[in-house]
Order: C-alpha cells, then sequence, then structure tokens
C-alpha cells in the first residue's frame, strides 16, 4: 500500500473519523469510570473493534460477567455481522492474507463505506479497501486512547458518562425503526425483555430475553416474513 | 474493579474472538458460492431491532421509581437522544447531546 491509495482513500473515510473519535472518546471514558486505564483501552479496540459490543464489553467487565454469559452477548450484539459478510463475499475474494483483516475489521461503518465504494482510477481495489480498513480502526484506537486519558485527566468527573450507550442503542434504535418494514420485531425486543426483568430481576434478565426473542421471531417468521423493509437500513456504530 | 487482570484478559479474548467469529462466519460457510439458508437470512434481519430493543431496556435496569433522580434523569436524555436523532439524524449531535445533559442531570440537578 502506498502514498497515493491512503491520499485516495482518507477522503472517503473522513466522516468515519469524526464518528469514531466521538465514538472512541465515549468508549475511553466509561472504561476509564470503570476502572480499567488507557493499556486496557488499546488493547480492547485492537482486538475487538466493535463499536455497541465495546460499549457492552464495559458493563460486562464492570459487572463481573461469566465468560459464557461474556460469549453469548457479545455473539447477540454482534449478529448483525453475519449479513455484512454475506454481502461482502465477493469483494474480498482474491486478497489473500489481507482478506482476514478484511473481515477482522467489518465493522458497521466499514461494511458501510466498503459497500458503496469504488477505487479512483490507477488505484488498486483491494488495496483501496485494506487502506479504507487501516484507516478506520486507526480513528476508532485513536478515539479511545483520547478517552481514555480524559477520563483519568484530574478533576473530570465522570459519573453519568456510561448513558452514552443507552443513546447508542436509541440512536441505532430510531434508524432501524425508520427502515424497518415491521416494527413488531423491536416491540417484541422491549417487552420480552421487560418481562425477563420483572421474572428474574436485572442480574439474570439478558438470557431468558434472548430466549424467548429467538423462539418468538422463529414463531412469527411466517407473518414476518411478508414485511420487506422499505429500505436500506443505516448502518449505525 | 471486580476483576483480575487476568480475569479481563480472558473476557476481552472471548469478546474478540466472538466478534471475529461472527464476521467469518458467512466467509466460512458461504464462500464457495453456497446460499446461506433462509431462515439464517430471515433471523439475520429481524433480530437487530429486538436485540437493540432488548439492550435499551437493559441499559435502564437500574432505573428506579423511589425519588425524581431516579427515573427522570434517564427519561428526560433518553427523549432528548430520540428527538435530536429524529430533528437533526446526526449520530454524534444525538450521543453526545444526550450524555452531556444525561451528566448534568445526575450531577447538578438531580445530586
Amino acid at each position: 500500500m502506498n502514498r497515493k491509495t491512503l491520499a485516495a482513500a482518507f477522503p472517503l473515510t473522513i466522516p468515519v473519523l469524526m464518528g469514531y473519535l466521538a465514538i472512541g472518546i465515549a468508549f475511553g471514558l466509561m472504561l476509564q469510570s470503570a476502572g480499567w486505564g488507557v493499556g486496557w483501552a488499546v488493547l480492547m479496540s485492537l482486538t475487538i473493534y466493535a463499536g455497541s459490543g465495546q460499549y457492552l464489553g464495559v458493563s460486562l467487565l464492570a459487572a463481573g460477567a461469566a465468560l459464557p454469559q461474556v460469549a453469548f452477548l457479545t455473539l447477540m450484539v454482534n449478529f448483525r455481522h453475519l449479513v455484512y459478510g454475506l454481502s461482502m463475499l465477493e469483494k474480498f475474494r482474491g486478497m489473500g492474507l489481507r482478506k482476514l483483516y478484511m473481515i477482522f475489521s467489518l465493522t458497521d461503518e466499514t461494511y458501510a463505506l466498503l459497500s458503496s465504494a469504488r477505487a479512483p482510477a490507477g488505484v488498486d481495489e483491494h488495496d483501496f479497501f485494506f487502506a479504507v480498513a487501516l484507516l478506520d480502526q486507526s480513528y476508532w484506537v485513536l478515539g479511545s486512547v483520547i478517552g481514555s486519558l480524559l477520563g483519568s485527566a484530574l478533576g473530570f468527573d465522570t459519573t453519568g458518562v456510561d448513558f452514552a450507550m443507552t443513546a447508542l442503542f436509541l440512536v441505532i434504535a430510531v434508524g432501524q425503526w425508520k427502515a424497518a418494514g415491521s416494527h413488531l420485531p423491536a416491540l417484541l425486543g422491549g417487552a420480552a425483555t421487560l418481562i425477563s426483568l420483572l421474572l428474574v430481576g436485572a442480574e439474570d434478565m439478558l438470557l431468558p430475553a434472548l430466549g424467548i426473542i429467538v423462539a418468538a421471531l422463529t414463531l412469527l417468521r411466517p407473518r414476518l416474513e411478508r414485511a420487506p423493509a422499505r429500505e436500506e437500513e443505516k448502518p449505525c456504530p | 474493579m471486580p476483576l483480575t487482570p487476568i480475569q479481563t484478559l480472558a473476557s476481552i479474548a472471548v469478546m474478540a474472538v466472538v466478534t471475529f467469529l461472527t464476521r467469518a462466519l458467512p466467509f466460512l460457510l458461504f464462500d464457495r458460492g453456497d446460499h446461506p439458508p433462509k431462515v439464517v437470512l430471515y433471523l439475520g434481519r429481524v433480530l437487530p431491532p429486538a436485540v437493540i430493543a432488548m439492550l435499551i431496556v437493559y441499559c435502564l435496569k437500574g432505573v428506579t421509581f423511589s425519588t425524581p433522580g431516579g427515573w427522570l434523569p434517564p427519561l428526560i436524555a433518553g427523549l432528548t437522544a430520540v428527538l435530536l436523532h429524529l430533528w437533526k439524524g446526526n449520530d454524534l449531535i444525538s450521543i453526545f447531546g444526550a450524555t452531556a445533559l444525561y451528566m448534568v442531570l445526575v450531577q447538578g440537578v438531580f445530586a
């Protein structure tokens, strides 16, 4: 990859630069206020690299969640990635070892950029994809570091910064609500979780809620298959 | 910090491996031109909104109704996030605006 490729990829990634700095900063702040410093923020952003996954990760670490629960919830919050991969099968073909990194770094934002991006004339398309993916993750790591350092800076009261996770999920939900052909899955998800919360309490609410959701959605499939999405769902962090 | 560094490392490793697997699975299963089962495509489409709704309820599990400070800040800040997003449609403005308001509410107004 050369300077020309990076220079061609950079303008495309500017919206992600803004977004990842901001969401990364909030992540770093949350992790710092939960008691894990900048080294942990870098490690998570380098090895996990998922917006909502890492937000959830902070609360799982803070709650001291057991590993099976960590695995299951990470799986559920990242389930949508399955769909991203399906539409990238062709694009990543023939990328050799770099394909592993492309798959690893397939976040919502990178997916959104790659699904519409075309390499400019004179730039190899695979180099271009790789540059976009690499730039995006560098913004994410940078944001995490800034947030973590801000959080440890003297006199900054971070009480309440964990609301960034709630706000992120609300923002994703608004986007999904507008794009959805049927609002039943979202309503079902909220109702099932409330029922689970009332039945088993806050500590163990998520697994029963997921069980109800998957079972109910499977039962409702004949009905929901007839309600196609109105538009392309807008990807969110 | 309820976990030891080793336990934290183990949790992060699990998150990293599972996240990578969710991204890699389509390539492992369908990279030879096979078509994914319809039920997988269906769940891939309907599960995300349900899971996000679940996570919103999960985020709000600490809400209490014994004092106004227990439920008014998340209600006000949550509505702010939704309204800002419907109005501007900008992730950053919505997330940062609502979070900043929430921090002001819990640190200042309802402290």
